[in-house]
């Protein structure tokens, strides 16, 4: 009995190990990339997203990038702690981390049922997904490596994402329901109508981009400001003058707003804007009434064929 | 070649001045989280007990008033830091054609 215990405690502890790996790995692999893919530079260093290959593709050459990457990278972690987290689950909760893992997954069902009602409660797994991946691509640059929230792209495939799953919310009263949708109040606010439904991804990728972004470039150009005045004040001096010394912990205290808050706040933000977008844009009236047609077409039916 | 010059010169400055026309933007936001971190204090000083919901709600609202300043400030970087290279490059295609 012990022996068989000892042998699966092994099996255990070894697969927790590996699960850590797959958590901690992907982050470490990006650290290397980007150590051995960035060119030396001096001064003030702002660009975007390096580009790691170029592959040949008809129209257009396809461009494997630093976000796409860390994005990549960012999911597996993600992956390898959900799966950490829900290791060896017991019926009773008893370690620490099945308690973490049932916190998490009823805070999350309990904001999407506040905030979106019955109907929609098996969309908190895809919120708690976005929450998680846009904290986490916000997060990643705190070990420095290229956030990928601050690429407009990767912000702009949620957003498109979240514009294809309102749109899927709206159809389910009907196309003519939803056609008609753009011709309210009257059918002279349609182009307005047209560029207002557009609008939500756009804003929806820019709000998120910007904010992370710019914290980014503010950060830079702040710690790039520190260095130079530290030269200039100290560098007369023999060897304290070498040191940047005013940039050490000044801008960590910037980073603790910027990218910390920051970040946190626009995970939050975004899925919050999904929910309630989602959740709003549902014709209640139409699916109703067509709910009602499909129930008495089914009893025409039922009825002509008794 | 010194009208070249004179061309890139014209360039580089309108791109910085187009940088703090852009970030004009930010007065809206900036009135507007006054106003409700203003409307926020109020609240929470007519009823203290709320003051949780009222500054979580604050701080959400806050941030999607920010989006519109974002814009400018999205415009204004973009403007220092990528549109230099993008114009001269098709300054120089330009040059290059005429020649």
């Amino acid at each position: 009995m012990t022996e068989q215990k000892r042998g699966r405690d092994a099996r255990f502890r070894l697969t927790d190990g590996l699960l850590i790996a797959l958590m901690i790995l992907p982050l470490v692999g990006c650290i290397v990339l980007k150590v051995l893919f960035t060119p030396e530079s001096e001064g003030v260093d702002i660009s975007g997203a390096m580009v790691f290959l170029r592959l040949p593709a008809p129209g257009q050459e396809l461009i494997i990038s630093e976000s796409q990457v860390n994005s990549w990278a960012i999911m597996l972690t993600l992956l390898g702690l959900c799966l950490y987290l829900t290791h060896g689950l017991t019926e009773k909760a008893e370690t620490k981390r099945q308690l973490i893992a049932e916190w998490i997954v009823e805070k999350c069902e309990g904001l999407v049922q506040a905030n979106m009602g019955e109907r929609f409660a098996g969309y908190s797994y895809l919120i708690a997904a976005i929450m998680g991946l846009s904290a986490l691509s916000s997060l990643s640059c705190l070990i420095g490596l290229f956030a990928p929230t601050g690429d407009v792209n990767v912000t702009a495939g949620w957003a498109i994402l979240v514009f294809c799953l309102v749109t899927w919310t709206k159809l389910q009263g009907g196309i003519l329901n939803y056609l008609k949708g753009f011709m309210e109040p009257i059918p002279v606010f349609t182009p307005m109508n047209f560029i207002s439904e557009f609008s939500l991804p756009v804003s929806m990728a820019f709000r998120h981009y910007g904010n992370v972004m710019s914290g980014a470039v503010i950060s830079a150009l702040i710690s790039t400001a520190l260095k130079g005045l530290s030269r200039l004040l100290l560098g007369a001096l023999p060897v304290i003058g070498e040191i940047p010394l005013l940039g050490i912990g000044l801008p960590a205290i910037l980073s603790i707003y910027f990218d910390v808050f920051s970040g946190l706040m626009q995970a939050f933000i975004f899925a919050m804007l999904t929910m309630l977008n989602v959740s709003g844009s549902f014709p209640q009236e139409a699916w109703e009434k067509r709910q009602r047609k499909k129930a008495a077409r089914k009893q025409r039916v039922a009825a002509a064929g008794a | 070649m010194d009208m070249v010059a004179l061309a890139m010169g014209i360039m580089l400055g309108l791109c910085g001045v187009g940088a703090g026309i852009a970030l004009i933007a930010g007065i809206g936001p900036g009135i507007g989280e006054g106003q409700a971190v203003a409307a926020a204090c109020e609240a929470i000083g007519r009823q203290p007990e709320a003051k949780g919901d009222v500054t979580s709600t604050m701080i959400m609202g806050c941030a999607i008033a920010e989006t519109t300043g974002l814009y400018g400030l999205i415009i204004g970087i973009l403007l220092i830091f990528v549109a230099p290279g993008i114009f001269s490059g098709v300054l120089k295609e330009t040059v290059l054609a005429l020649k």
